[in-house]
């Protein structure tokens, strides 16, 4: 596939100006620069894209209009009492939604304390973000770094809005959670004598991402899948898989606590009634829900279930009305449109460049003001890399980490966008590559307590879908740290709470106050919700050659 | 547009989308066969062949341009053996890969697994490390294995390769890994609430002392 010709053209510039740039450094933005920029240029101050909801916990609060309409839907379910009358499909002290990586933390940590756990998850177990994620994960644990330091850039980085109390945590378990990851089999990477490699991530001021190369999350993942396979050998307290089963609704008890959930079998189509003592929710982000029409990074299944199940429940959501767009994203070749670049290449040293081959921002600033950066320097400036679908791009100059780090460090420490970009003809370890900002993350989600736990006696959130750890702009590698960190203490909590509980029967009576509430606030019969999976098939598909 | 075709029926797409895409474009809602879209899950492994070639090729639906021609089919599910094993209990050694996994020895080096992987990954290889015991070599050379479970599809010898070089990374991350220090002195000193003070002090900041503090911060070079 390669470059056509007019892109080439740019292309050259950067190669110009490459030795030039090895020794420069563009300036960063002071505070008030990044202000500006972020109101000027960041999607989430784009006022016509957001809404204020009519209904629910959060309601006179503002939301992107997608997940408002999300929110606001009537339930999946629509018979009730009959429903409710099938035979219970399981029963167990903590029931775990979602097969990612807080919900494979929280399902061992449930087990650790005595729980017998069910994990559900809508695709199979280990499809998630987590999956996905590449560059790293953060832990203060050099000796020139604290995890006070730690918290210093995670406020920043979040415009200080952050919940302190979870940042504490979230910093302070840092060093722990690698530790146990490695107990676990987790291969990082490492010096010869041991020591963890550590690089930057924007908007660190220490370098303290740890990496497995650009599989990070991928390594974390399996290696945490596997260990809950392990667990799942039918003893008491085991933990029980299920796979293509999302839950599409909570149950609730007649004093409003959480006692199970409905899961949905994808394959054939049954309700299966969960009677549970707590529930984790660990359903991960919304990119699937397309904001502001935005390519994402995310997996298939990111659709924002378990911020609609936890919604309707009577849970309050923070920082709704703030998504992550990870500054780059594939822009080019069409078919990889809007899937994540590592930020690692920056870590490593790659510049940006506009269509004349000059930097125009420093590489590592947060996301959200990078992200800004480059949809300036399109729209405002119209200094960017016009591509043939019509995609603005700036180039990422991913040749210049060779030049700086010695040669074979792409290849060693980038397989993964090697082998992504060579599958559609580009040689990244010659040829810089073209990025535009894309929908990665959702800061907010369900608000929590440090234990994970919500409002709702019996319901606690971990991973993504759990709101207030970033503030409205999370760092690179603390996602993969959070979703351990508080994964872990759901698990614990949810086992604790669990062994106290009574076993109460279950109703869904909310839906009943639900659909009062949404004939009141004037809505109409829109699209059920959860959405659980997005629908790319055309009204009118392909011809079928008879 | 080009013609495929998808579990037997021939359709028209147009030319540049992926096989995945073309299969959405073709009008299926996929539950099974799909996951990250982006190369890293092994969700949607297929197999094809071209119109009047023998061959059979080997990719990712998310991953693999869809070419004219091509007769594609899906794996959305393959049984894969997965012993019960305790990691704690295990020890790093090649006796363990065959004790978990004894039919390793079956492997008579047809390197059909090399030639389905999608990640370009020499499969065959590691497979042979893993039979010598060479845990460090196995988890090195199918690091970047993503667990599609093509390969597992057609061994001959009915082997598990992504499962067997799990098991290897698992050793090699717990016990032959070199270890490291620092990480266990912070984890202790944080136990021991070194740094409660230093977090104490910089959550009790005025918000524009903590904004000063933030600015004036000194960033490693």
């Amino acid at each position: 596939m390669s470059y056509p010709t007019q892109i080439r053209e740019s292309m050259t510039k950067v190669e110009v100006t490459r030795q030039r740039r090895l020794t420069e450094t563009h300036p960063r933005l002071s505070a008030q620069e990044r202000e500006t920029i972020l109101k000027k240029f960041h999607p989430d101050y784009i006022e016509e894209a957001f809404r204020v909801l009519r209904l629910g916990p959060n309601r006179g609060e503002r939301a992107p209009r997608e997940l408002a309409d999300a929110l606001e839907a009537p339930a999946v379910i629509r018979h009730v009492p009959e429903l409710l009358n099938d035979p219970v499909s399981h029963i167990c002290d903590v029931l775990v939604i979602g097969g990612g990586g807080a919900g494979a933390c929280a399902a061992l940590l449930a087990q650790e304390y005595g729980a017998s756990v069910l994990l559900t998850t809508k695709l199979r177990f280990g499809d998630a973000n987590t999956m996905m994620a590449q560059g790293g994960i953060q832990a203060a644990d050099k000796e020139n770094d604290s995890p006070a330091l730690h918290y210093l850039d995670v406020m920043g980085g979040g415009g200080f809005s952050n919940d302190p109390e979870l940042v504490e945590v979230l910093v302070n378990e840092a060093p722990d959670v690698i530790a146990w990851l490695e107990a676990l089999g987790t291969m990082f990477d490492k010096e010869p004598n041991g020591r963890l490699r550590t690089i930057h991530g924007g908007g660190t001021s220490r370098k303290r991402m740890h990496a497995a190369r650009d599989y990070t999350g991928a390594e974390i993942m399996r290696t945490l899948r596997d260990e809950v396979r392990s667990r799942g050998n039918g003893s008491q307290t085991s933990i029980l898989i299920w796979e293509f089963r999302p839950v599409v609704e909570l149950l609730l008890d007649d004093q409003g606590r959480v006692a199970g959930a409905v899961a949905l079998d994808l394959d054939t189509g049954q309700y299966m009634l969960i009677q549970a003592r707590a529930v984790v929710i660990a359903t991960g982000g919304s990119g699937r829900l397309h904001y502001q029409g935005f390519p994402t990074t995310n997996h298939y299944g990111a659709t924002g279930d378990g911020l609609v199940l936890a919604y309707r429940a009577g849970a309050k959501l923070s920082f709704i009305d703030t998504m992550q767009y990870h500054p780059t994203g594939a822009a080019y070749p069409e078919q990889i449109l809007g899937q994540l670049v590592t930020e690692k290449v920056r870590g490593l040293g790659a510049q940006l460049c506009n269509v004349e081959g000059e930097q125009f921002v420093f590489p590592l600033e947060t996301r959200d003001v990078e992200s800004a950066a480059f949809i300036r320097e399109c729209q405002e400036r119209n200094l960017g890399v016009a591509t043939p679908t019509g995609q603005p791009a700036v180039w990422l100059d991913a040749p210049m980490i060779d030049l700086i780090k010695g040669p074979g460090t792409i290849a060693r420490e980038l397989p993964a966008m090697v082998r992504q970009y060579k599958r559609f003809g580009i040689d990244m370890l010659n040829e810089p590559i073209l990025v535009y900002p894309t929908l990665h993350y959702q800061n907010g989600g369900v608000a929590i307590s440090p234990n994970g736990g919500t409002q709702l006696p019996g319901l606690f959130i971990a991973g993504e879908a759990a709101g207030g750890i970033h503030g409205r702009n999370r760092l690179m590698g603390n996602s993969l740290l959070d979703i351990c960190v508080f994964g872990r203490r759901a698990g614990v909590a949810a086992a604790e709470y669990a062994k106290q509980a009574e076993v109460a029967d279950f109703s869904l009576n909310h839906l009943e106050n639900w659909e009062k509430m949404r004939q009141e606030a004037g809505l109409q019969d829109d699209q059920p919700a959860p959405i659980i999976l997005p629908d790319y098939t055309r009204a009118q598909t392909a011809r079928t050659i008879p | 547009m080009i013609e495929i075709t998808i579990l037997g029926q021939r359709y028209q797409v147009p030319e540049g989308l992926t096989i995945l895409k073309a299969f959405e474009w073709a009008g299926f809602h996929l539950k099974r066969g799909v996951g990250c879209r982006a190369g890293f899950c092994g969700a949607c492994g297929t197999v094809y062949r071209f119109i009047g070639d023998y061959r059979l090729h080997y990719a990712l639906a998310c991953q693999t341009v869809a070419q004219s021609g091509m007769v594609l089919g899906t794996i959305p599910f393959f049984p894969a053996q997965r012993p019960a094993y305790e990691l704690s209990t295990l020890q790093p050694t090649g006796e363990t890969l065959l004790g978990v996994y004894p039919e390793i020895m079956t492997c008579f080096g047809c390197n059909t697994c090399t030639k389905s992987c999608p990640q370009e990954l020499d499969v065959m290889s590691y497979m042979a490390a893993a039979l010598r015991g060479g845990i460090e070599n196995l988890a090195d050379a199918s690091f970047d294995c993503i667990m599609c479970g093509l390969c597992v599809a057609r061994c001959p010898a009915e082997l598990v390769p992504p499962n067997v070089a799990l098991l290897g990374r698992r050793l090699y991350g717990k016990y032959l890994a070199p270890q490291a220090e620092h990480l266990h002195v912070r984890v202790q000193e944080i136990r021991a609430g070194k740094y409660q003070a230093e977090i104490q002090d910089l959550k009790d900041l005025p918000l524009a002392e903590l904004k000063t503090r933030y600015e004036s911060r000194q960033i490693e070079a």
